[in-house]
C-alpha cells in the first residue's frame, strides 16, 4: 500500500492535515462559542456598569476596576466565600466522599439484595431532576414534613430550615450527591484485588488498618480525582439552595452562585453579577487545573 | 467482636442508611395519589388518581414536557454528532496539539457551568438569543461536550486501529471507516453518552430558567417551578404527581444505561 502513495509536497500536506482536522471544526466551534465565548465575556462585562433594564442595558459605559473594587471591599463578598467553603467542605469534602466511601466500603462483599437496596436507595436521589429532588427535601425538612413527623415522639420537632439552615442545605447536598462518590469508589474498589487485604488479615491486622495501610493506598487516585469532582460541582450548586431557602434566612446560606444570581438579577447590576462569576470561575479554574493535572498520564 | 456479629452490625448500618436516604422521597410517592395530600409522607387518606387528571394538560404538563423533550433530545443529538465528529481525529492521528487540546477538554469537563450563567445571558442578550430555543439548545450541548468528547474518545480508543485499516486498504476514506467501522463497534457507549447529555439537560433547572422567560417554551423543570411559585395556594399532591411525570422519563433512561451496561460503567467512561 505504501508504493501507491507519491511523496506528499508541503502545501499538500496541510491541505491533508486540515482536511483531517475538519471533522473537529463543529465541537469547536461549539465551545468556543457557548464555553470560552462567555467566560471571555464576563471579563469584558465585569469592567462595565451593565444593567438588567434601563439605560445601562443598552449601551453599558466602561468603569474600568470599580466593580473590582467594589466587590472585595463587599462584606457580603466575604460572607459568601465563607458560606462557601463551610458549604463545600461539609457536603462535599467530608460528607458526599465521606459517605461515599463508607458505603462502598461496607457494602463490598454484601449479598445482592443488601448491596441493590442501598444502592438504588442513594441513587434515586442523584438521578431525580435537581427541582424534584429540591422539592422532596423542603417537603422532608418543613415543619409539617416527614421529619418533624419522625421526631414527634421526641420532642425534637422544629423549623429546619430556619433553626438551621446551612446544616439543611449541607446535609441536603449530601443526600443529593452521595452516589457520585459511592459510585466512583465502588468502580475503584472492584479493581483491588482481594488475595493482599486477605494476606494482610492472616498477618494480624485489623480490619480499620487493613482498610488504611492496604486499600486506601491503592485508590489513592480514585480518592483525588473525586475530590476535585465533587468540589467542582459542590461549588456550583444554585438549584438545591434556591428551592430550600433562596440563600436566606437573612444571608445564612448564601453561597456564591446565589450571590451572583441576586447581585445580577434580583438587583439588576449585570456587570457586577459578572465580576462575581468571574470570581467563582476563578477558583473553579484552580480545582480543575488541579484535577486535569492528576489525571495528565491519561492524555 | 465476632465475625458474625460484625457482619450484622454492618448489615443493619447499611439497611438504615437505605432507609434515611429513602425517607425524603417517600412524601413524592404517597402525597401524588392522596386526595387531601398533607406535606408529611402518609398512607393517602383517600386514595385517587385525581392529581394526575388535573395536571395532565397541555399547557400545564404537556407542553412543558414536549419542550424539554425538544431541548434535551435536540442538545444530546447534537452533542453525540460533534464529540464523534471531534473524537475521532484525536483517537487516530498523531497531532501536535493532541495532548494539549485532551488537557483542556478536561479542564472543561469540570468548570461550574453555574458560574457562566450571568455572562451567558448577557452574551444572549446582546445577540437577541433569550427565549430562543435554539440558543438554548447549542448552550446545552456545548455545556455537556467536553464530558461526550472525553468518554467518545475512550470507547473509540478500544477499538483496535487494524480494523480500520483494512477498510483503509479496500478505499474507504477515513469518514466512510468512521461510519462504517469504528461507529458500529461504539453504539452502546455512544448510547450512553447521549443518554448522559439528555437526563442532564432534562434535570437541569438553571439554564432554562435564565434563558427561557417565555411560558410556552419552557420546559418541565420551570413548569414545575411555577407551581412551587404560587404561595400559599400550593396543591402539595399535584405537585408530586407533575414531579411523577416529570422524573419517569429520567428513571426508565437510566434503568437503561444500568442495566445494559453496569452501572459503574457510566462512570469510568467519564473519569477513569
Amino acid at each position: 500500500m505504501t508504493a501507491a502513495v507519491p511523496r506528499p509536497d508541503i502545501s499538500r500536506r496541510s491541505a491533508a492535515v486540515s482536511r483531517r482536522l475538519l471533522p473537529m471544526a463543529p465541537a469547536v466551534l461549539l465551545l468556543g462559542l457557548f464555553v470560552a465565548g462567555p467566560i471571555l465575556w464576563s471579563v469584558y462585562v465585569s469592567f462595565t456598569n451593565a444593567a438588567l433594564t434601563g439605560a445601562a442595558a443598552t449601551s453599558p459605559e466602561f468603569v474600568g476596576l470599580e466593580n473590582f473594587r467594589r466587590l472585595f471591599a463587599d462584606p457580603a463578598l466575604w460572607h459568601s466565600a465563607w458560606v462557601t467553603v463551610v458549604f463545600t467542605v461539609g457536603s462535599a469534602v467530608i460528607g458526599q466522599n465521606g459517605l461515599g466511601l463508607l458505603i462502598a466500603v461496607l457494602s463490598r462483599n454484601r449479598n445482592r439484595l443488601l448491596r441493590n437496596t442501598v444502592g438504588v436507595a442513594v441513587v434515586s436521589a442523584w438521578v431525580l431532576p435537581e427541582l424534584v429532588a429540591a422539592f422532596a427535601l423542603y417537603a422532608f425538612l418543613n415543619p409539617e414534613g416527614t421529619l418533624n413527623a419522625l421526631l414527634g415522639g421526641l420532642g425534637m420537632e422544629q423549623e429546619w430550615l430556619y433553626s438551621a439552615p446551612l446544616l439543611a442545605v449541607i446535609l441536603g447536598n449530601v443526600w443529593r450527591g452521595t452516589a457520585f462518590s459511592m459510585l466512583v469508589y465502588q468502580a475503584a474498589l472492584s479493581e483491588v484485588p482481594t488475595e493482599l487485604a486477605e494476606a494482610a488479615e492472616v498477618d494480624g491486622a485489623g480490619a480499620l488498618r487493613r482498610f488504611w495501610h492496604v486499600t486506601l493506598p491503592m485508590i489513592r487516585r480514585s480518592v483525588l480525582t473525586n475530590l476535585m469532582l465533587v468540589t467542582l460541582q459542590t461549588l456550583g450548586v444554585f438549584t438545591l439552595i434556591y428551592v430550600l431557602t433562596a440563600g436566606g434566612p437573612g444571608d445564612a446560606t448564601q453561597t456564591l452562585p446565589l450571590l451572583m444570581y441576586d447581585e445580577a438579577f434580583e438587583l439588576d447590576e449585570i456587570g457586577y453579577g459578572a465580576t462575581i462569576s468571574l470570581v467563582l470561575l476563578a477558583v473553579g479554574a484552580l480545582f480543575a487545573v488541579i484535577y486535569a493535572r492528576t489525571l495528565r498520564e491519561e492524555v | 467482636m465476632s465475625r458474625r456479629a460484625s457482619s450484622k452490625l454492618v448489615g443493619a448500618l447499611l439497611c438504615g442508611i437505605a432507609l434515611l436516604f429513602a425517607a425524603p422521597l417517600l412524601w413524592l410517592l404517597t402525597a401524588a395519589f392522596d386526595a387531601e395530600a398533607p406535606l408529611a409522607a402518609a398512607v393517602p387518606g383517600r386514595f385517587t388518581l385525581d392529581n394526575f387528571g388535573q395536571v395532565l394538560n397541555w399547557e400545564t404538563s404537556i407542553r412543558p414536557l414536549w419542550n424539554g423533550l425538544l431541548l434535551s433530545g435536540g442538545a444530546a443529538m447534537i452533542s453525540v454528532l460533534a464529540a464523534v465528529l471531534c473524537a475521532y481525529p484525536l483517537s487516530r492521528y498523531r497531532l501536535r496539539f493532541r495532548r494539549p487540546f485532551l488537557y483542556t477538554v478536561l479542564f472543561a469537563t469540570g468548570l461550574p457551568i453555574t458560574a457562566v450563567m450571568v455572562p451567558v445571558y448577557s452574551m444572549f442578550v446582546r445577540f437577541d438569543l433569550v427565549d430562543s430555543m435554539l440558543g438554548t439548545t447549542l448552550f446545552l450541548a456545548a455545556t455537556s461536550l467536553p464530558v461526550a468528547i472525553w468518554m467518545t474518545k475512550n470507547f473509540m480508543d478500544g477499538v483496535p486501529i487494524s480494523l480500520e485499516e483494512a477498510a483503509w486498504v479496500d478505499g474507504a476514506s477515513a469518514l466512510q471507516a468512521l461510519r462504517s467501522v469504528v461507529l458500529p463497534l461504539i453504539v452502546p457507549g455512544l448510547s450512553v453518552v447521549g443518554i448522559f447529555t439528555f437526563i442532564n439537560a432534562w434535570g437541569n433547572f438553571f439554564v432554562p430558567f435564565v434563558l427561557l422567560l417565555d411560558p410556552a417554551k419552557q420546559p418541565a423543570a420551570v413548569g414545575v417551578f411555577a407551581f412551587f411559585g404560587q404561595g400559599g395556594l400550593i396543591a402539595y399532591g399535584q405537585l408530586a404527581a407533575y414531579s411523577i411525570l416529570y422524573t419517569a422519563p429520567v428513571i426508565a433512561l437510566y434503568l437503561m444505561v444500568s442495566r445494559s451496561l453496569g452501572g459503574a460503567f457510566t462512570l469510568t467512561g467519564a473519569i477513569k
